[in-house]
């Protein structure tokens, strides 16, 4: 993405190759061990999600009846053939938490990518444009972020009608206003820089200037803001899978499981303990990398 | 005024609880917060535990633990050989309760009695819209805007009801909670300061209990009535602790926060039976859960269809999942509690090969249907997704595609009535007065088609057998049509009778005298605390 | 100062319209139908459906009823909930003050543990307690907290036994209710024990609340100190031989608080969320509680009137927040 701008925008520090770059960012990238594990840890978990299918070692929805809730292997009436258990229609946890992580990373790409999508468009409109068009989709913003997120998602997925799909659709839209309002800002203040007034007056459109010349350029913090979107995506997902307004049962979704265990919480500990965990790492895991993306891509933080 | 009065309130309590040690108090882990204090407005049982079963008398009351009916606020009545006029000789000294926000200065009498039901039914009565939206939801599901002609004041102490039509399940009706009997006086009171809306906030009866405070969604505070006329209860106060998670309410009583709670989960009945300090009582609930084919529509309009569906579906597995086996297989339509439940009906048996080669005679070839699962919990029915996904199982292996569909609740109420609807209603009924008529005619007469009547299923034959039981009042006479419907219901199978759910209320071993009532309401007024 | 005060408070004015028309027409959107719920599994006749409707006065145009809606708010009236028939502004009040106790004692346990953390991890940097604390804020800043609180509850609820399970206060305590705080509440009543009761109660769901805020400000605190402690007259501080403890209490911790106090005002909005989540796992009597109850009881004139309170609230404390900001930071000039 960078090197775009190396094309049109000579500044010295730009100026350098694309590998350099690359080597540069996982210099700092690397600097933060928690950030390598994260990344490690997704990278696993990609890999889990995309052959779930192959190594799950039961079919998600396959219910045993003869295996009602029965414990984790390494507990008294555990079953071998159950590593992490059964719930209580007797589905084996453990393939239900492998399919469920395809569902937490695909949560996490849509909603951010709409998020980031819609709201880099608003962003650049309002910013380059500025005037009564800047004005509306600020206010709106403001609407939309006067509403604590999750309530606004509630309702906004009452509204929809309970489902996967439209939880997705109603955080995506939570979320775009901070995308908005981070593109906005960095659009008016590189809109004054040379490169940019050297580009228009090379007879740059405004299309062009704004996508290819301005954008590239205030990538950083929308990284950082997207792998933040990306892992509180999966959280809200799942808080609202709790409700009962997310992924609907039987889908091995981690928030769905949780609220369709909490009956058991006395009784199976395995059923309510173990999607957490899967959330927690997860979400942990993400954060862990993009704590160690924004020290790479924040020169401030390069600093200190 | 307002925060006065609450003072008044804590007041009164506090010397009340003062002495803890002396006072016996019972906390009660109620389901949920109640809607309102006025139980004619109302529809939900936690809202008439808390006001009708607790502060107000009906007329007759239900026996504890049973749906007979005996002497409440009426002595005694007589009903016309007509069916028509039922006259009502009211007790005499009932003392309605002093509390810190009324004090009465007469005791109860016929005006009270007519005050309590005109205001439901007369739409010019000041106190037919006192609140917001008010709307008499049971008065009108009961059908008595167009039962009753009048009520008559004889004298003080008599009150004539004049009915349209005969209606053998009037009596069972007036005991139900909207037809709590309110005081006229305090309505006068409170009409004169132009407070109507307190009626449904603080109430005041004849009950056993005298309402003290309500913290909203959190607490219910009573005390005994000490003047109750039936005898004062043993209890000196009673709290309601509202507790809406089945698992906090388990963990609240054992942790002695609580010493009795309603609709503990399924899961959890066991462990509690096990616990040394607790006792578990569990009766069979006044209710029905079905499945409800569309016998309108082809090829669930054949009888033989239906019952080879029947026998594909295995309930047994479905009370085992759903209800962790603390539920009953149904074979008939009313609960086996109910009078008039035929016990020598036997129920289609689960038999895969035998529906398998009945679907083929009848000339039914990979069939495709929906199954509409209720998107809410309810008693009959813990979790309809969880039984829909198993009957899709079972369906599947007598080669019927099943798809699992649902809606938003008020949508599945209202389209799964629709009389072109496309698929199996998975659906319940909880009685309302313990009356077969209000099961059997409410759900499955020819008249409740395109409603109640989730199979579109109108029988000639059965039809007339319930038509006629409501017309008669010997209750012999009745139960005997009830048990031939019952034969014609199973022959013709417009529903799946899926399950009737066990009711349990689990307890600290320190109450006694608590007996569970059928129609699902809870009561305390017999109840004491052993030290 | 004032000037800034009123022009703020002018920008409030069409976003708090732009809330009341999106609360206001999300609810018209909503599937199903609150009328039809009234009478349960018994289906209501469509006459009396219809009149139903119309007492409710939901057959008029749109327009007509938002115009009507917005009249009754700048009267102070907010309407009735459908289902319990009782006016929400009452409902509202009656349940604010457990939110607001609950969300105080939130912050402030995120504040008392996560200043100091931050600022010590900071002087520390790099060390072993930096990198504990910087991990177990990464952790709870992950932490799906309606999860955490279901651990924390089998935990000390269910086999420890230290905390109640759920509610505010021992129901054998009854007081009236002065200020709605059930902490000053029971102090007031000077009943014996009632405050330990109702601060044992209060304790795991303001852990649970409190988790995210105390992880933010934690991290927060630590990155705005590294920013300040590398600035030049904290260097010049400590080269003129302060002791290290004077320099980051008198020098360095002022100017560290500005990007501080603007996250926990930030934070308000995440409270209001989180209680969401926290209220319903802990049954608390709150106001978060009662909007998810609602949305799952269509009670519409509730969830509309909820929505618009909650969002007239964080309004107000992101205002307040700016004000404050520009009197810790002089560097800001209206």
């Amino acid at each position: 993405m960078t090197d775009a701008t190396a094309k049109t925008a000579p500044s010295l520090d730009e100026m350098s190759p694309r590998r350099r770059q690359l080597a540069e960012f996982w210099f700092y990238f690397s600097e933060n061990k928690g950030a390598v594990i994260g990344l490690w840890f997704v990278l696993a978990l990609i890999i889990v999600a995309v052959l779930a299918p192959l190594i799950a070692p039961h079919e998600p929805y396959q219910q045993y009846r003869d295996a009602v809730l029965v414990p984790p292997v390494w507990q008294e009436g555990g079953r071998w053939e159950f590593l992490l258990g059964t719930d209580a229609v007797g589905r084996d946890i453990l393939s239900r938490l492998l399919f469920g992580a395809r569902y937490s990373l695909f949560i996490g790409i849509v909603v951010t990518a709409i998020a980031l999508v819609a709201g880099i468009l608003l962003g650049v409109i309002a910013g380059y444009f500025r005037g009564w068009i800047d004005t509306v989709i600020m206010r709106l913003m403001d609407i939309i972020l006067a509403f604590p997120s999750l309530l606004l998602a509630l309702t906004l997925v009452a509204v929809l009608g309970p489902g996967l799909d439209n939880a997705m659709i109603a955080i995506a839209l939570v979320y775009q206003p901070h995308f908005v309002r981070l593109t906005r800002a960095a659009v008016m203040s590189e809109k004054a820089r040379d490169y940019v007034v050297a580009a228009r007056v090379a007879g740059a459109g405004p299309l062009r200037l704004m996508f290819k010349t301005i954008l590239p350029n205030c990538m950083a913090p929308l990284i950082v803001q997207a792998t933040l979107s990306f892992s509180n995506a999966i959280l809200d997902a799942a808080a609202l899978g709790f409700l009962g307004m997310g992924a609907q049962p039987p889908t091995p979704e981690w928030g769905t499981m949780l609220a369709e265990a909490r009956e058991f919480i006395l009784r199976a500990w395995w059923v309510v303990t173990l999607p957490g965990i899967a959330i927690l790492i997860t979400v942990l895991a993400i954060n862990l990398m993009g704590d160690g993306l924004r020290d790479a891509l924040d020169p401030k933080m390069k600093r200190s | 005024m307002k925060k006065k009065m609450a003072f008044a309130a804590a007041l009164l309590a506090a010397t009340v609880l003062g002495g803890v040690a002396n006072a016996k108090t019972l906390v009660y882990c109620s389901e949920g917060s109640p809607e309102g204090f006025d139980p004619g407005l109302y529809t939900a049982g936690t809202t008439f535990d808390a006001s009708s079963r607790t502060v107000y008398n009906r007329l007759v009351e239900f026996k504890h633990g049973s749906t007979e009916l005996e002497p409440g606020l009426a002595e005694s009545w007589t009903i016309s050989d007509d069916g028509l006029e039922y006259t009502f000789k009211l007790r005499q000294g009932v003392k309605f309760q002093t509390t810190d926000f009324f004090t009465p200065t007469r005791d109860f009498d016929a005006d009270d009695v007519i005050f309590s039901f005109e205001r439901q039914l007369k739409a010019d009565n000041p106190w037919n819209k006192y609140v917001a939206g008010a709307s008499w939801e049971y008065s009108a599901g009961m059908g008595f805007p167009d039962l009753i002609k009048s009520i008559e004041k004889v004298d003080d102490h008599t009150v004539k009801f004049v009915l349209n039509h005969p209606e053998a399940p009037f009596m069972a009706d007036l005991g139900m909670d909207f037809a709590s009997i309110l005081s006229k006086e305090y309505a006068d009171k409170l009409q004169a300061d132009g407070k109507l809306e307190q009626m449904n906030q603080k109430p005041l009866g004849t009950g056993p209990f005298t309402f003290v405070a309500y913290q909203q969604d959190a607490a219910i505070r009573y005390k005994a009535n000490d003047s109750y006329w039936n005898g004062k209860p043993k209890i000196d106060d009673l709290v309601f602790a509202i507790t809406t998670d089945a698992s906090v309410r388990r963990q609240k009583l054992e942790a002695g926060e609580c010493q009795i709670y309603p609709y503990p989960n399924a899961a959890d009945v066991q462990a509690l039976k096990d616990n040394k300090d607790l006792n578990v009582e569990e009766q069979a609930g006044l209710n029905v859960a079905y499945l409800a084919y569309n016998t309108l529509v082809a090829p669930f309009d054949k009888a033989e269809v239906r019952l080879a569906l029947n026998e594909a579906i295995n309930k047994k597995a479905i009370v085992d999942a759903v209800f962790e086996g603390q539920a009953q297989v149904a074979k008939n339509p009313i609960p086996p509690t109910m009078w008039s439940y035929d016990d020598s009906i036997k129920d289609d048996p689960y038999d895969p090969e035998a529906a398998k080669a009945a679907l083929e005679k009848a000339g039914v070839k990979d069939l495709k249907m929906k199954i509409w699962a209720m998107p809410v919990s309810r008693p009959y029915m813990l979790n309809a997704r969880r039984a829909a996904e198993l009957m899709q199982a079972d369906l599947a292996k007598v080669g019927v595609t099943a798809e699992i569909v649902t809606y938003e609740w008020a949508e599945y109420l209202k389209r799964s009535s629709d009389k072109d609807r496309d698929g199996a209603v998975i659906l319940g009924w909880t009685g309302d007065n313990g009356d077969p008529d209000n099961f059997l005619d409410t759900l499955l007469g020819c008249t409740a088609v395109g409603g109640n009547n989730r199979a579109q299923w109108c029988n000639k034959e059965f039809d007339d057998l319930v038509k006629k039981a409501k017309q008669t009042s010997d209750q012999a006479e009745r139960a005997k049509l009830y048990e031939q419907a019952q034969v014609v219901f199973k022959k013709e199978a417009p529903w799946a009778t899926l399950d009737h759910s066990k009711v349990f209320m689990p307890m600290s071993k320190k109450v006694v005298g608590y007996t569970q009532d059928p129609l699902g309401i809870h009561r305390f007024d017999n109840v004491d605390i052993a030290e | 100062m004032f000037k800034f005060f009123i022009g703020r408070l002018l920008v409030l004015i069409p976003t708090f319209i732009g809330v009341s028309i999106i609360a206001f027409s999300f609810i018209r959107l909503l599937p199903g139908d609150p009328v039809m719920l009234l009478s349960g599994e018994r289906v209501m006749d469509p006459a009396r459906h219809a009149q139903i409707m119309h007492e409710l006065g939901m057959d008029r145009p749109m327009v007509m009823q938002y115009l009507s809606y917005i009249g009754g708010i700048l009267h102070g009236d907010f309407g009735t909930s459908i289902v319990t028939k009782q006016p929400i502004i009452q409902q509202f009040f009656a349940l604010f003050p457990a939110t607001l106790e609950l969300s105080l004692c939130a912050i402030l346990i995120a504040i008392v543990l996560g200043i100091p953390a931050g600022v010590f991890a900071a002087i520390k940097r790099g060390s072993f307690f930096d990198q504990s604390v910087m991990g177990a804020a990464l952790v709870g800043y992950s932490m799906p907290i309606f999860w955490w609180g279901l651990l924390l509850i089998i935990l000390f609820s269910g086999i420890l036994r230290w905390t109640p399970v759920s509610g505010r206060i021992d129901l054998l305590y009854f007081f009236p209710s002065v200020t709605g705080f059930m902490l000053i509440d029971s102090l007031l009543s000077g009943q014996k024990g009632a405050f330990t009761s109702a601060l044992s109660h209060l304790i795991l769901p303001a852990i649970v609340l409190g988790t995210i805020p105390l992880a933010v400000i934690a991290r927060q605190t630590r990155s705005a100190m590294l920013e300040v402690l590398s600035e030049d007259y904290v260097r010049t501080a400590r080269a003129k031989g302060l002791s290290p403890f004077r320099v980051v209490g008198i020098h360095a911790l002022r100017n560290a608080m500005i990007p501080v106090i603007t996250t926990i005002g930030l934070q308000v909005g995440v409270m209001l969320a989180g209680a969401i989540l926290t209220e319903t796992i802990f049954s608390w009597p709150g106001i978060g509680k009662w909007m998810v109850d609602s949305v799952f009881k269509r009670d519409y004139p509730v969830i509309q009137g909820g929505l618009l309170l909650i969002a007239g609230i964080i309004m107000i404390v992101n205002l307040i927040v700016d004000l404050l900001y520009g009197l810790v930071n002089p560097r800001i000039r209206y």
